[in-house]
């Protein structure tokens, strides 16, 4: 037991969260225009920083150690790692809990108040007093400091505030029996880690997004400032750049999610309207309409008033998506948010404190914000910018108001009312077709706003300019109908309006493509670093169109032809998506054949995948013994007697797409069996160029453990004999001895009797199988090793030998055959997504090193608020 | 100033349209009785039940069936109600992982013939994300 590396990790926090305290005030006392004190200020301020950035490596640096060294002590390792988990999986450590995703986006803001005091002089000290008072509230989070018996209006309790993730066992859990015994207990092995969070997409996914998190801050913060200090409009240029960063990463995190979600996941698709994805959706669209605003701002001096609105509603909808997430409002309507620690009222209060703070701070200045009077023509860019924005806005507010149900249970419960909503029970329709609405406009205007960004227009212009890519578009999105890619698959209805909206979606991405290509041809010549937001309206169409077939068009593969309608009465309710395959049976689908060839695992140092049949379990679950050489392009890797090192959690089962012309590929699905958090599908998926094959297991049989075995049978036999197994013959040819068995330790005078015996099935396959007896001479002992066929669902042993009556003795088992039942699904398009969205991110980071440049430049002309 | 009020009427508009088709799309919290009160009244709205496994005084639990050798798409089950009414549900797909394992079972659906047949099943499975046991 280590308590005082507890102690260090708790000092650390108190200090990062008084010095972020002091930074923070130093930093407004240096804001003020006197210019006596405002250096010391200022040093005192960095000082402060300094302190406060020092102690948050300092957490994270004694967390990782906790958990690095197993320190089973301490809640936070014992819940979240375990002996047996890889170093790279322990830094998913730090987001599996509450307390380590906090000091994640803690980390991430200490080093972009680093960045923000190295990039600014005029803006630092306004811009940090803000910045490390919005951080020494996310570090109140992690304070778990308890204030004893807080006098209240409603009595007197002890309050506690942040939750530290440098607990000991015995403190969070005080009620374990075995502390009354063992007072000093520490556990052998840790809780370990959520299944679903050992993928490397976990190990980068939840940095990004939360990186994403925190750069919401920047532009807020500078937008307060501005205000504070009177530089209404100033703010813009410093804020773009941030905005952009902020809408790249949190984008890039998003999809990230996604992608995640599609390879780990077995819902079957990308995205599943779940409050958590919708959490952080929500401000993403918010602040990608503030940049175009503040865009709008910087071209033409207008809507500057509706900037403020916007990064400020970002900023405020991430903290909205943080309370959602972490206070357990959810309860049951998401499947992944974090247990309730007791933070909900500390969030709530970080939520109201700067709603409040910032609306105050608006409506204070709001006179003072420029604004234009002339309303914009309908042939200008402010004018359609604005119809962008105003859309954007709505489709956020769609998801807000659909993803808070759960809070107008608890608001209506608060007031005493009695409300029982539950989200949608078929929510990827109705978010879908909110969305996709939403999505033909934004479409449109992204075709379209391109070209009133670079000239002014008349309506002649703009026919001019428009004719080109509306028909190229027409022309394209007719051809496709032509070709039947907008059809149902054979045999399904669908609804008139539904396709209707999907030709228009497709026609409208297919326009954005077109004129935001030609736009991009035109100025690229010029000035290729000004191609940014071509590129990411590009990208943006793209993703529609393969979002639209994806999820659209989604065909499943596996469906079940066998004709059982199981229950009349419920015909309409019977779905047959899910096959199941006995081992080495083919199903035959309509072009294709699927095989299930039986269970693998993985091994350390082989490349391939190791059919789980040819090796031998021993004592440690991690260790198993090889039947057989295990051969990698020709060449022996292993051989037979060899200890491989394999993970036991995950098994995957191989499945063998066959068509008949070429294109055969074989799937490994996996199921990871963890003991403590149970089965744990993910799918495996083939991609192609214009679609993927993705399929999962939908259900296994039960463990080898839980296994129905029939009654024993016992034969005796001689060498020759034949015998009937269910439907096998089954021949004993003969009996051989041997000296060396694979996983037995034999002394000199020991050997092992290995019998050959022959099973043939009803369709002609035969199936060798060898139990062994083991005759341990000098202990006068013997041991028998059975086979199992998990094919056959046979066990045969080896019981006995009359060496005076050639006599053998055998025991059967029967058992079920081995299956799976398996879903498998096509995604076409889905490419153009994962294409449309590095174009995006490509785009947004061009137009941001761009807005950077034009920052620096006025910065080294002294002119960062003039 | 005239085209701004016209803008802004449609959003308002629509704004409203969203709010109304979130109320409407809104599934309920029901229990057993409720659900099959809606269905004999010919409402066959989508509705949430929360429940738990029916056990039988040895602690088994009654009335589960999946057979996937006869049909991999169907699962059938017993749950009794917050209520502690107890109906049958079917579920037309494969059974879930570990489904005897959830402590509290959200299904939702709706009710058809006395039985109801459920669309989606949530499972709440507290021994994956909160830690009630330690293995000594």
């Amino acid at each position: 037991m280590n308590l005082f590396i507890g102690d260090y990790g708790h000092l650390f926090v108190i200090l990062s969260f008084f010095a972020a305290l002091l930074a923070s005030y130093g930093y407004w006392e240096a804001s003020k225009e006197n210019q006596l004190g405002t250096q010391s200020w200022l040093r005192f301020s960095r000082i402060a920083f300094t302190v406060h950035a020092l102690s948050v490596f300092g957490i994270v640096a004694t967390l990782f150690a906790i958990i690095y060294n197993h320190r089973y002590e301490y809640h936070y390792a014992w819940s979240h790692s375990s002996n047996h988990l890889p170093v790279y999986y322990m830094i998913s450590c730090f987001w599996e809990g509450q307390e380590g995703s906090f000091l994640l986006w803690i980390f991430w803001h200490a080093i972009l108040g680093a960045i923000l005091i190295k990039v600014n002089n005029k803006w630092e000290a306004p811009v940090m007093a803000v910045f490390m008072l919005v951080q020494a509230f996310l570090v109140s989070m992690i304070l778990g400091v308890v204030i004893p018996y807080l006098h209240t209006r409603f009595g007197a309790f002890p309050v506690k505030i942040g939750s530290s993730p440098f607990i000991l066992m015995k403190e969070s859990m005080p009620d374990l029996p075995v502390y009354t015994s063992r007072p000093d207990f520490v556990a052998e092995d840790g809780n370990g880690l959520n299944p679903l969070l050992q993928n490397y997409w976990m190990v980068i996914h939840p940095p990004t997004l939360f990186l994403g998190f925190a750069l919401t801050i920047v532009p807020f913060a500078y937008c307060m400032a501005g205000l504070w200090k009177g530089w209404t409009k100033e703010w813009i240029r410093p804020a773009l750049p941030w905005s952009l960063l902020a809408a790249v990463v949190l984008g890039t995190g998003i999809m990230m999610g996604a992608y995640w979600a599609y390879e780990t996941l077995n819902f079957g698709g990308y995205w599943n309207w779940d409050p958590v994805e919708n959490a952080v959706y929500v401000p993403w669209l918010i602040l990608i309409a503030s940049i175009h605003l503040m865009i709008s701002y910087k071209n033409s001096g207008t809507a500057l008033r509706m900037a403020v609105i916007m990064v400020t509603l970002s900023f405020l909808l991430i903290l909205y998506a943080t309370f959602l997430t972490r206070s357990g409002i959810l309860g049951n309507a998401s499947v992944h948010s974090f247990t309730d620690l007791g933070l909900s009222g500390q969030l709530l209060n970080y939520l109201l404190t700067f709603t409040l703070l910032s609306g105050w701070l608006i409506v204070r200045t709001w006179k003072k914000i420029p604004i234009e009077d002339a309303e914009p023509s309908v042939y200008s860019r402010e004018f359609w910018i604005f119809i962008g924005v105003a859309i954007l806005s709505l489709a956020a507010f769609q998801v807000l108001a659909t993803t808070s149900i759960p809070v107008y249970n608890t608001i209506a419960k608060a007031l005493g009312l009695k409300l029982s909503l539950a989200p949608p029970a078929k929510p990827e329709i109705h978010y879908s077709y909110w969305q996709m609405g939403f999505a033909i406009v934004i479409a449109i205007l992204s075709g379209m706003g391109q070209f009133f960004w670079w000239k002014k227009m008349d309506k002649k212009q703009l026919w001019d300019a428009l004719y080109l890519p509306v028909i190229a578009s027409l022309c394209c999105t007719a051809l496709i109908l032509l070709f039947g890619l907008l059809d149902a698959y054979s045999g399904e209805e669908m609804n008139p309006y539904v396709k209707g909206a999907y030709i228009l979606l497709v026609a409208a991405s297919l326009f954005s493509i077109f004129s935001n290509i030609m736009i991009f041809v035109k100025v690229v010549r010029n000035n290729y670093r000004i191609t940014g937001g071509a590129l990411a309206h590009i990208g943006v169409a793209m993703m529609l169109i393969g979002i639209l077939f994806s999820s659209g068009y989604s065909k499943i593969v596996s469906l079940n032809n066998s004709g059982l309608v199981y229950r009349k009465d419920f015909s309409d309710e019977v779905n047959r998506d899910n096959l199941l395959l006995f081992r080495n049976s083919p199903e035959k689908m309509k072009d294709l054949q699927l095989i299930y060839k039986g269970q693998r695992i993985e091994a350390k140092g082989y490349g391939g995948y190791v059919n789980k049949d040819w090796v031998l379990p021993t004592q440690d679950p991690y260790k198993v013994i090889l039947r057989k050489d295990l051969k990698e392009k020709g060449v022996v890797v292993f051989k037979k007697g060899d200890t491989l090192t394999t993970n036991p959690e995950n098994t995957f089962y191989e499945v063998a797409y066959v068509k008949a012309v070429g294109d055969t590929f074989t799937l490994y699905p996996r199921i990871q069996q963890n003991p403590r958090m149970g089965n744990v599908v993910s799918p495996d998926i083939k991609h192609f160029v214009g679609r993927d094959l993705y399929s999962h297991l939908s259900a296994i049989p039960v463990s080898e453990d839980e296994r129905e075995w029939s009654p024993t049978e016992t034969h005796t036999i001689h060498q020759g004999d034949t015998i009937y197994i269910n439907d096998y013959v089954c021949i004993f040819k003969h009996v051989d001895v041997i000296n060396t068995l694979p996983g037995v330790k034999l002394g000199a005078n020991d050997f092992s009797v290995v019998a050959h015996m022959l099973l043939l099935g009803p369709d002609g396959a035969s199936y060798p199988m060898h139990p062994n007896l083991v005759i341990l001479a000098e202990q006068s002992a013997s041991g028998s090793i059975p086979e199992m066929n998990e094919e056959l669902g046979v066990k045969i042993t080896l019981d006995k030998i009359n060496p005076e009556t050639h006599e053998f003795v055998f025991s059967v088992n029967t058992c079920q055959k081995d299956y799976i039942i398996i879903k498998a699904i096509e995604k076409p398009g889905i490419n153009l997504l994962w294409i449309g969205t590095l174009l995006v991110i490509l785009g947004l980071g061009m137009a941001m090193f761009r807005r950077y440049k034009e920052f620096m430049a006025m910065r080294d002309k002294g002119q960062e608020v003039a | 100033m005239k085209r701004s009020y016209i803008i802004l009427l449609v959003i308002i508009a629509v704004a409203v349209g969203i709010i109304l088709s979130t109320t409407g799309d809104a599934s309920q919290y029901v229990d057993f009785a409720q659900a099959a009160k809606m269905a004999g009244e010919g409402d066959d709205d989508v509705v949430h039940v929360v429940g738990k496994l029916k056990k039988n005084a040895m602690g088994e639990y009654e009335g589960m069936s999946y057979n996937p050798g006869v049909d991999p798409n169907y699962f059938e089950f017993l749950l009794t109600d917050t209520k502690n009414r107890t109906e049958k549900v079917l579920y037309f797909q494969p059974k879930p992982q570990d489904f005897e394992k959830a402590e509290q079972i959200v299904i939702i659906g709706h009710t058809k013939n006395d039985m109801f047949v459920a669309e989606k099943i949530l499972m709440k499975c507290p021994s994956k994300y909160e830690d009630k046991e330690v293995k000594i």
